[in-house]
């Protein structure tokens, strides 16, 4: 439609560097993903505004409204995966009422920036607190989440007295992006691994001068928070996380307790009924990639499936975290063609590093009650030396708890972290 | 076809094939001589803008009549496909050149490029429908079939299955050598009938609209066709699942049913393993292992989430062709470029995306997720290719058929795909195998 779009027009289109999306075919050869986004220099950090040209979004609608459909499930529900009547109001939804220059406008009101580490550039956004005594935390998604899982944290964690908290509460927050998702880099040769990622999550909060934080994830977040515990630098101070890593369980100490009966069974249910995007991703991430790159209805439902599955809502994601959030999430790894780049973090590590480390850093627990998989108390307390904190009663959220409950998710840090501060 | 004679400049060739453009313009003379034809298939509207209903070709109504049945594809589901390959938006080559994440990104623009520019599916139509096709229902469900009886009066009828990513094309080069072995470098006495038929959910088949249709029904509506065609006596092959499918016919005992072959035992899932396995079950154990672990992702995914994975097969047909490509490339004895040919991988993954049955296919995997060791007592062959996934080891043959009349893997070449890899070989086995039952 238009001439492909150059650094220098990007650079034209804002001060800052912009994100310039090729859009569809007649550009995605000549817009390969390094050359997309420039690469700071050694050491900088640049300021990072996201723009999606229109073109990208032209595109979109187009092959959403020529998106064809699989037939209808033949057993109704979830049991075949995302269900028809639900991708279809969905597609619609995003085709003609949801608004991608919303969300846009939304993070370009946060301080973002990129950074090259290790000779990949990372995204993150970055807001300090008002506070001066504020605790440093750097807070890792997962997948098929983004930042946007933190996006409603952000204002209670940095500015506590404007939620109704208290300044002592207050963090500076660190919300970067992990290899190949959204507006990071992708990795172009193997090797950027869990351990690898912890250590550049080090790196990122020592340049931006940080010589006390702590750390917290949930799934993928998970396993780079326990691998930065496991590494002990210096000014990781302790960390929490939603979804231990505590899989394979310890060795159990007699016949299970019906605690670990039951995340026994979760593990099993996980194993056999619902780990197949994770092997498939873990062993096919580029055949999978194909479509999912070409098809944002396919993008669309691999993602939609598991913000159902996974969260507290009765399989009613839509109106849980509603469909723009949804949506919002979607369009991220849709416009950022990072459906593929971000699968591959199941090859580097999903079978090698997503495991199981004992840590003798200070580590604090929140499991919410709809989490796929909840490890019993006792099994953190035999591989965490120091479990400072853990709360298992919760009164909502699930896989996705900053995302599902911003709320209830910013009182189990608060409450984490503040013996420590 | 027009279309490609008409751009500017060669078609796309495939690597080390020539596509004579001539051969082409020619064969664009008898799509004109086709298209006039009877049109046994329709499409849908076209896609209004706001129409996300799209769904595909629509086929006829089956009757329990035996209906005959011929392809002609709307031009504007051809102009679709190649309106869709021509916007086709890329991922990153990846963080490697190689097949250990699947098909490389190279390999996979290859494919989608020569399907947009060199491909010409109208051959195709013209190959299948100058046999002998046809649909009934059996069951309540649409049956599309080749039918092909051997000149022969003597010959043995045998229902040949097919598997996932193929189709009945696996079997094309084996028609006439099974029909007309006299032709074929065969003697007489080696002559079949054949029935082909497409699995429900596949090809020209009828898509299952509710569940239960795993192999039991699937291997009843077998038997209830070869009756319906007048086979009183008849013997069944398959691999993959239709090996499944063969295993259930047997299972069923149908007293019309003289024997089966199979070049994909199921015990594979579930084998009976000796307290301490022989080396031809460790190497066996240790290919099964590799396979639940590295390359079982996408029976997984079929298995659990058939929808979900349906959605980008549907709407991509480059993911579609790199999702089935895959398989081809690596399931056959062909060092990543199998032998049958990028026109006959083509022709097979054009009909998944012409008849939209990506999701339908990968249901089979959902209804029947367990395979269960089989213990039978009819006649059975079995033939292990040389580049199977898993090459079954005799001993576990012999545990699960107590009647086996064929075993051989000593074979030179093939791979999963053995009819339609080595049509040759393959016409040995099955000939070898059904001789005594005859």
């Amino acid at each position: 439609m238009t001439a492909p779009f150059t650094r220098r027009s990007m650079l034209l289109a804002a001060g800052p560097a912009t994100l310039a999306v090729p859009a569809g075919a007649a550009h995605a050869a000549a817009a390969t993903p390094a050359g997309v986004l420039p690469a700071p220099l050694p050491g900088e950090i640049v300021p990072f505004q996201v723009h999606v040209p229109q073109d990208a979004i032209d595109d979109l609608h187009d092959r959403l409204a020529t998106t064809r459909l699989p037939d209808p499930e033949t057993a109704a529900g979830w049991v075949q995966g995302s269900p028809l009547p639900n991708v279809r109001a969905l597609i619609e939804y995003w085709r003609d009422r949801y608004e991608w220059r919303r969300l846009e406008r939304r993070l370009n009101s946060l301080p973002q920036f990129r950074t090259t580490i290790d000779g990949l550039a990372f995204y993150f956004i970055h807001v300090r607190s008002p506070h001066p005594n504020a605790l440093p935390i750097i807070l890792t998604h997962g997948w098929p989440g983004s930042v946007l899982e933190f996006l409603d944290v952000i204002g209670p964690l940095t500015d506590p007295v404007a939620y109704g908290g208290d300044a002592s509460d207050a963090f500076d927050v660190v919300i970067p992006a992990l290899p190949g998702f959204s507006f990071s880099d992708k990795p172009t040769e193997p090797g950027w691994r869990l351990p690898r990622i912890a250590t550049a999550w080090n790196t990122l909060m020592t340049r931006l001068g940080y010589s006390r934080y702590v750390a917290q994830g949930g799934d993928w977040g998970a396993g780079v928070t326990t691998w930065m515990a496991e590494q002990q630098p210096a000014g990781l101070a302790a960390i929490h996380l939603n979804l231990p890593v505590l899989f394979a369980p310890p060795p159990l100490d007699g016949p299970p307790t019906p605690a670990e009966q039951k995340a026994l069974a979760q593990l099993t249910a996980f194993n056999t009924d619902g780990a197949a995007y994770a092997l498939l991703q873990g062993t096919r991430p580029q055949t999978i990639g194909y479509g999912l790159a070409d098809s944002p209805t396919g993008q669309a439902a691999w993602i939609y499936e598991k913000l159902g599955e996974w969260s507290d809502s009765d399989l009613n994601p839509d109106q849980l975290f509603g469909r723009d959030r949804i949506l919002d999430d979607i369009s991220l790894y849709w416009f950022t063609d990072t459906a593929a780049s971000s699968a591959r973090l199941y090859a580097e590590s999903f079978t090698t590093d997503f495991r199981t480390l004992k840590v003798d850093v200070p580590v604090g627990v929140s499991i919410f009650p709809r989490e796929v998989y909840q490890a019993p108390k006792i099994w953190a307390e035999r591989t965490y030396s120091h479990l400072f904190y853990w709360n298992d009663d919760i009164p909502r959220g699930g896989h996705f708890a900053a995302f599902e409950q911003p709320g209830l998710f910013v009182t189990e840090l608060r409450n984490c972290f503040r013996t420590l501060r | 076809m027009a279309q490609i004679t008409e751009r500017e400049g060669a078609p796309a060739a495939w690597p080390g094939r020539s596509v004579s453009r001539r051969a082409m313009l020619r064969a664009g003379g008898a799509v004109t001589l086709a298209a006039t034809a009877p049109a046994a298939l329709l499409l849908n509207a076209p896609p209004a803008a706001a129409d996300t209903a799209v769904r595909g070709l629509v086929l006829p109504p089956a009757t329990t009549g035996i209906e005959r049945f011929r392809v002609h594809v709307p031009e504007q589901a051809l102009r679709d496909l190649k309106a869709r390959l021509a916007r086709t938006r890329w991922p990153d080559r990846g963080t490697t050149d190689g097949w250990e994440q699947g098909v490389p990104l190279a390999r996979a623009r290859a494919v989608a490029g020569y399907w947009a520019e060199g491909y010409d599916w109208r051959r195709f139509e013209r190959r299948i429908n100058a046999l002998n096709q046809y649909r009934t229902l059996v069951d309540g469900l649409g049956v599309h079939f080749l039918h092909v009886r051997s000149p022969h009066p003597g010959a043995l009828p045998v229902i040949l299955t097919h598997g996932w990513p193929g189709s009945f094309i696996e079997f094309l080069g084996t028609i006439g050598p099974l029909t007309d072995p006299t032709r074929h470098g065969g003697s007489a006495a080696d002559a079949f009938h054949l029935v082909i038929p497409s699995l429900p959910g596949f090809g020209f088949s009828d898509r299952p609209t509710v569940t239960g249709w795993g192999v039991d029904r699937i291997a009843a509506a077998w038997d209830a066709l070869m009756t319906r065609l007048g086979y009183s006596r008849y013997v069944a092959q398959g691999g993959d699942w239709g090996s499944g499918v063969t295993h259930a016919l047997a299972k069923l005992a149908p007293p019309a049913l003289a024997g089966i072959h199979t070049n994909f035992p199921t015990f594979l899932f579930d084998p009976p393993v000796s307290a301490v396995p022989t080396p031809p079950e460790t190497a066996a154990l240790a290919q099964i292992n590799a396979f639940l672990t590295h390359g079982a992702g996408y029976l997984k995914e079929m298995t659990t989430r058939p929808q979900t994975i349906g959605y980008e097969l549907a709407d991509s047909p480059s993911g579609l062709a790199a999702w089935i490509y895959e398989k081809f490339a690596t399931w056959t004895d062909s060092d990543d470029a199998p032998e049958f040919g990028i026109d006959a991988a083509l022709d097979d993954i054009t009909l998944y995306w012409l008849t939209n049955t990506a999701t339908s296919s990968a249901r089979i995997y959902w209804e029947d997720p367990v395979t269960v060791r089989p213990s039978l007592s009819l006649p059975v062959g079995v033939s292990v290719f040389p580049k199977e996934i898993i090459r079954a080891p005799r001993i576990w043959a012999e545990r699960c058929y107590s009647n086996l009349i064929h075993f051989n893997d000593q074979i030179p070449h093939g791979g999963h795909f053995a009819a339609w890899e080595v049509p040759g070989l393959f016409v040995n086995e099955v000939r070898d195998t059904f001789r005594p039952l005859r």
